[in-house]
């Protein structure tokens, strides 16, 4: 029983991470219709500024220089390629973001190398204990952070000027544009958002129990996308509960990999998609997508 | 270029190789109601895009010709400047915001507004006058309105914005005429408040009533322009879009109706 809720405590806390990743990814799509498959990289790109600005500055001023630059960086890709291409088709534009994933990606592994960086998060290993079950901080800081940070960008979504400018342009742009939303502003800031999202999933996704940022980083954030296509990839809820099943799947799949030996060892990074393609049959447009939305 | 209300010069507008619009000239005075006549593919709707800038949506451009709103050039704009110049549209088809809330619709209408707080309120609650339903059902889901409140929401959130020319594309279409005559009846007392409307529609009789001058636009070229009043007299127009269309049309339905031949032997059945 206490490994089950120590699992589930994990997962939840892995869960709301891939939630903070999948986010930047609806976000994007909805103001934009575009498959970001660049969104990896953003987040590596984050990361890596929080890891090489914190012997300097310290922890939170690199944490937030961290998300700037990520925003900068998914603002730069808007404005400096994806904007070169409005009015070519969706599936264009998705291939475009896989160019600037190898690139982006190839640039910071180079620069990367073999080495492992420590973000220089201030919860180290130490582990709460409470009764029999134990978490480490860091899962309690990445729960935390990411429920704060989701809640501040859903409440923006439902009552700012900029949330009901983002919607307008995600229901019908043409419409938006009669309306005098700047579809060109919205996009860009749904990318700078999607940048800042990715950055501060990035410290999470690389902080205890993982070693730290290193390439395979990027891989661990592709966890997101099963999280955000099996919650609908138009639905902001459905990032959030996608995210969720994704993280408490790979727990439980990795946590309780001893007892499914038959199934082979890494059952724990399969999961997720396994679990994406099984909603998928049952629901094809995800669980919270919008049905009429087929064109990917 | 003379005139503070919109003037439209020579325009043409093409979408790749296909001309949609020759050479069309139009003004809408400042205060005035003008109404766009003409049948499917005349060019109404292109006219409308090419004043809010909305063509490229469409693979569209303006090739020749100018447009002016308050004596000031706005072919080069991009649509949210139009509308923050004093220009809304309220597109056809009605096009509202379905998954947003009704009060989220008229919150977007008000974006392209370059107005302080204050006048959005005020924007807000003249709209809520103009059609108190859309206060009742601010909460609501603006797809799950019938489509006569859609057009009041459609409008409204035109509105929002405090234009001063307000571009209305078919708002009778698809309604009740019921629904039709109400929408005619706020058109009026909007323009009566101080805003122009450009009125395109295909229903004539309703659109000439409240015009004060009309065009008809045909494959692309102004066919016939003229006071309305003028033009509803006018053979040509009385037998192209009001004659047939409605009067007559109309009183052949009803007399029909009227001599529908009964069976005989069903007659003293019912």
């Amino acid at each position: 029983m206490t490994t089950f809720v120590e699992l589930m405590l994990n997962g939840l806390s892995m869960g709301s991470v891939y939630a903070l990743i999948a986010l930047g990814f609806v976000v994007i799509f909805r103001a934009t219709e575009v498959v970001n498959f660049a969104h990896a990289s953003l987040l590596l790109a984050g990361g890596y500024f929080i890891a090489s600005l914190h012997d300097d500055i310290g922890f939170w001023p690199a944490v937030l220089v961290g998300i700037a630059g990520a925003a900068v960086v998914g603002a730069a890709i808007e404005f400096l390629v994806m904007r070169r291409y409005r009015g070519s088709d969706h599936s264009v534009l998705a291939i475009v973001t896989i160019g600037v994933d190898i690139l982006l990606t190839t640039e910071l592994t180079r620069r990367l190398g073999t080495d492992v960086l420590s973000l220089g998060d201030p919860w180290g290993d130490s582990v709460l204990t409470v009764g029999s079950v134990s978490i480490a901080y860091t899962r309690i800081a990445a729960f935390v952070a990411a429920g704060l940070l989701i809640s501040v960008f859903l409440l923006a979504f439902r009552y700012t000027s900029w949330g009901v400018a983002m919607r307008a342009a995600a229901e019908s742009p043409e419409t938006a544009a009669l309306m005098g939303v700047r579809l060109g502003r919205v996009s860009l800031g749904a990318w700078a958002v999607a940048g800042g999202l990715a950055a501060v999933a990035a410290l999470f996704l690389t902080v205890f129990p993982t070693p730290g940022l290193e390439r395979a980083t990027s891989l661990a954030a592709l966890k997101a996308f099963p999280a955000a296509i099996l919650g609908g990839l138009d639905s902001t809820t459905g990032a959030l509960v996608g995210g969720l099943i994704v993280g408490v799947t790979e727990s439980l799949a990795t946590g309780y990999q001893s007892e499914l030996t038959f199934l082979g060892r890494g059952l724990g990074d399969l999961a997720p998609y396994l679990v994406m393609t099984v909603i998928l049959l049952i629901r094809p447009a995800g669980l919270f997508g919008t049905k009429e939305l087929t064109r990917v | 270029m003379g005139g503070s209300g919109l003037v439209v010069q020579d325009a043409s507008v093409g979408y790749g190789p296909v001309r949609a619009l020759r050479q069309v000239s139009l003004e809408v005075p400042e205060g005035a109601v003008v109404a766009v006549l003409g049948g499917n593919g005349a060019g109404k709707s292109t006219l409308l895009r090419a004043i809010s800038r909305t063509l490229g949506f469409h693979r569209g451009a303006l090739t020749t010709g100018s447009i002016h709103f308050g004596g000031r050039r706005i072919d080069g704009l991009h649509p949210d400047r139009v509308v923050g110049a004093g220009v809304s549209q309220v597109p056809e088809g009605r096009r509202v915001f379905a998954r947003m809330t009704v009060a989220d619709n008229l919150r977007a209408g008000a974006l392209g507004s370059a107005g302080s707080r204050g006048t959005k309120a005020s924007a807000l609650s003249r709209v809520h006058e103009l059609f108190p339903v859309l206060a009742e059902r601010a909460g609501q889901r603006a797809g799950l309105l019938s489509g006569g409140e859609q057009q009041m929401l459609a409008v409204g959130r035109a509105l929002m914005a405090s234009p001063k020319l307000l571009l209305l594309d078919e708002p009778s279409l698809g309604l009740a005429p019921l629904m039709a005559a109400r929408i005619a009846d706020t058109i009026q007392e909007i323009n009566g408040q101080g805003t122009a409307v450009l009125l395109v529609e295909q229903n004539a009789a309703l659109a000439l009533r409240l015009a004060s001058s009309a065009y008809v636009l045909d494959v692309g070229e102004v066919a016939l322009a003229g006071a309305a009043d003028e033009l509803a007299a006018s053979d040509e127009v009385r037998r192209r879009y009001l004659g047939v269309v409605d009067e007559t049309a109309a009183a052949d339905a009803s007399r029909g109706v009227d001599a529908l031949p009964v069976l005989e032997r069903w007659a003293g059945r019912r």
